[in-house]
């Protein structure tokens, strides 16, 4: 049985991986900033069989409940393997064009509130020498885009840093996973019209999150086709890609 | 506009709105064309089930096959269920469902015991028999046209595991169908026949009567796999047509073993949910559902009409259903079911032909003081749905004036 803590637990991909593990009958703590839908996923979660369930309220972009949250979880469930940090939002590309507070907000969340989260984390799975860390990130952070490049720098920033992490954990027996969806269906991507064959939804994504935490992977694009996409987009030369609209 | 939250708002928007839920009625009660549909699938969270008493609470969102999935391994089942499991809470409310065990469980609105409407001017009402009984009344078989339903809460079936005893009787015609339903009412939970509407004179009313209930955990058969079969595109014209038609009838009818055997719940109720996409056979013209039901005194005389016209028109139907309806008070409003035997049937589009077939079947329906099912209706005239649902007037006080769908306002012209 797994312990569970998932932050950004009221995200849809969140939602649907904690569903997984709760049908397998594990303990989820869930953390995000609304009480009542927490509270509605968390009735969900115990009825699909998970073995204990508990919630918390966080604005991740206040940096100094973070320790509290992780000790919450802790109490809570018992102890803590497993984390699932998920949260984020999809910046505003043009606000952030005009605005350096905008970007700034951008980088507190989707950047600097999941690295400071995975600081006290790496420090408390290393000591005990187990445990996984998983975390979305995004293909967005694979390269620079004109049309989302301020969420794909901080996506950029999270996949480096969780490559570090990685190495640097890997002695202490801690495994950390890099998540990169595509395109996902979901609440966060509702604005987007015209949603294509490279969509994916929320249930296969958690899917193949739950298989690679499982296997103990390091990095997975979810769907895995995505892989090929970026290998693809990542190597194409500069004078080339200063001229695609993508 | 997707709906993901059960406590958020209904959008605002211009026009008329109707919940959409899997999409999967047959006509244009799920449609609003020129307005906006709010799909409920992201409200599929459940909100408490007591394995004790079977009562679960879910979104409306919710499909069956879902709940299939964690009640069955808990002992727990559909207390009704239509013929394929992907259906959502609220569209089985919407339409009142029926399935098999019509003759012992009714229809699925009689094991609603209370749901949440939410209006368009923002009220959440609470509804149960007891509870604004009329609103919730006219919710159920509603149409989706009094609000939106947020969640439900009904009653499951005791199961003893996913296993049915099924028996498997052919009849020669009309008169031992009628026989084999009757005798078969007391000690089956579920009774339904195929009937060979490409069939005639000798073999006029030929069939097969399915009979099952659920069975004890000892009696364990062969689990189905869940496969990826599909119907991989659509061809360019109908594969069901006249020729493949009696051939398959032929071979149906001759191959069906009589007998008994334990089956899986999955492909005793689902046969088709087994096969991806399986409209397509129809080609691009798709295919019309006509399901009717007529009154016990004219049954076995309307029943014998509805086939002939349907074999002298040439256009069988592939599948062909008939079942006894029991004589029990009606959930909503509008629901179609009711005391007498109802055929429902599948034709290819073949324009102007068919409709012709079908106004020519809503004549018999109708003289005989019959309905068919809105769910499963796209062309039945105004004059005929107000003949079918007498007490459809009871159902303007209660509408929503924000919510509309193309089959009521095609009806109420």
């Amino acid at each position: 049985m797994r312990k569970v803590l998932i932050i950004g637990a009221t995200s849809a991909i969140a939602e649907a991986t904690a569903r997984i593990f709760a049908t397998r009958g594990d303990a989820l703590f869930l953390v995000a900033r609304n009480a009542d839908r927490l509270q509605a996923i968390k009735a969900d979660l115990d009825v699909r069989g998970a073995v204990r369930t508990a919630t918390a309220t966080l604005d991740v972009a206040d940096f100094a409940a973070h320790r509290a949250i992780i000790d919450h979880a802790e109490r809570e469930l018992g102890g803590l393997d497993t984390v699932l940090i998920a949260h984020g939002t999809l910046s505003d590309q043009g606000e952030c064009e005009k605005s350096a507070a905008a970007l700034r907000r951008e980088f507190d969340i989707n950047a600097l509130s999941t690295m400071a989260l995975l600081t006290s984390l790496a420090n408390l799975f290393e000591a005990r020498k187990a445990g996984t860390l998983a975390v979305i990130s995004s293909v967005a952070g694979d390269r620079g885009r004109q049309s989302n490049y301020v969420y794909g720098a901080a996506k950029a920033a999270v996949s480096a840093f969780l490559s570090g992490l990685r190495q640097r954990l890997a002695k202490a027996n801690v495994d950390v996973l890099t998540i990169e969806p595509g395109f996902v269906d979901t609440p966060m991507t509702a604005g987007i019209a015209n949603k294509g064959a490279l969509w994916a939804k929320p249930d296969a994504v958690a899917a193949g999150i739950v298989h690679a935490i499982d296997k103990r992977r390091s990095i997975v694009y979810l769907p895995w086709f995505w892989s090929l996409i970026m290998l693809v987009i990542r190597h194409i030369p500069e004078p080339i890609f200063k001229k695609l609209k993508l | 506009m997707p709906l993901h939250w059960r406590d958020a708002p209904l959008p605002h928007v211009e026009g008329s709105v109707l919940a959409w839920g899997n999409g999967r009625s047959y006509g244009d009660v799920c449609l609003n064309d020129g307005g906006t549909l709010l799909p409920t699938r992201g409200l599929d969270r459940y909100i408490a089930f007591d394995p004790v008493s079977g009562i679960v609470r879910c979104e409306a969102g919710t499909l069956f096959a879902e709940i299939l999935d964690l009640a069955v391994p808990r002992g727990w089942f559909l207390p009704v269920t239509p013929g394929t499991r992907f259906v959502t809470v609220g569209g089985a409310i919407a339409n009142d469902v029926h399935g098999k065990n019509h003759h012992r469980a009714g229809t699925f609105g009689e094991h609603v015991r209370r749901f949440e409407l939410l209006r368009s001017d923002g009220a959440r009402i609470e509804c149960s028999p007891s509870q604004n009984a009329d609103l919730f009344a006219a919710t159920i078989a509603g149409l989706g046209l009094t609000g939106m339903v947020v969640w439900a809460e009904f009653q499951l079936l005791r199961i003893e595991g996913p296993w049915l005893a099924q028996e498997t009787r052919r009849f020669g015609n009309l008169a031992e169908f009628f026989a084999l339903s009757s005798e078969s009412e007391r000690d089956h939970a579920y009774t339904v026949a195929w009937i060979d509407c490409a069939a005639r004179a000798a073999q006029f009313g030929r069939g097969v009567f399915f009979r099952a209930n659920h069975a004890p955990p000892t009696a364990a058969g062969r689990r189905p796999r869940r496969s990826r079969l599909a119907v991989p595109f659509t061809p360019p014209v109908s594969l069901i047509n006249k020729l493949s038609l009696h051939a398959f009838n032929e071979l149906y009818f001759r191959r069906a073993r009589e007998g008994s055997a334990i089956v899986h719940y999955e492909p005793y109720f689902y046969p088709l949910d087994a096969i991806g996409e399986w409209n397509r056979i129809y080609g691009p013209r798709g295919f019309l559902q006509y399901q009717c039901v007529v009154p016990p005194a004219a049954s076995a005389a309307a029943i014998a009409e509805l086939l002939r016209a349907i074999a002298a028109s040439g256009r069988g139907s592939f599948l062909a259903v008939l079942k006894v309806f029991a004589d029990r008070p009606a959930a909503g409003i509008l629901s179609f079911p009711r005391a007498g035997t109802t055929l429902a049937l599948d034709f290819p589009n073949d324009g102007a032909a068919t409709f012709a077939l079908l106004d020519r079947l809503d004549e018999i329906t109708a003289a005989a003081g019959g309905a068919v099912y809105p769910a499963k209706d796209a062309r039945m005239s105004g004059a005929r749905f107000r003949q079918y649902f007498p007490r459809w007037q009871h159902m303007l006080a209660q509408i929503d004036p924000k919510f509309s769908s193309g089959f009521w306002r095609r009806v109420m012209e």
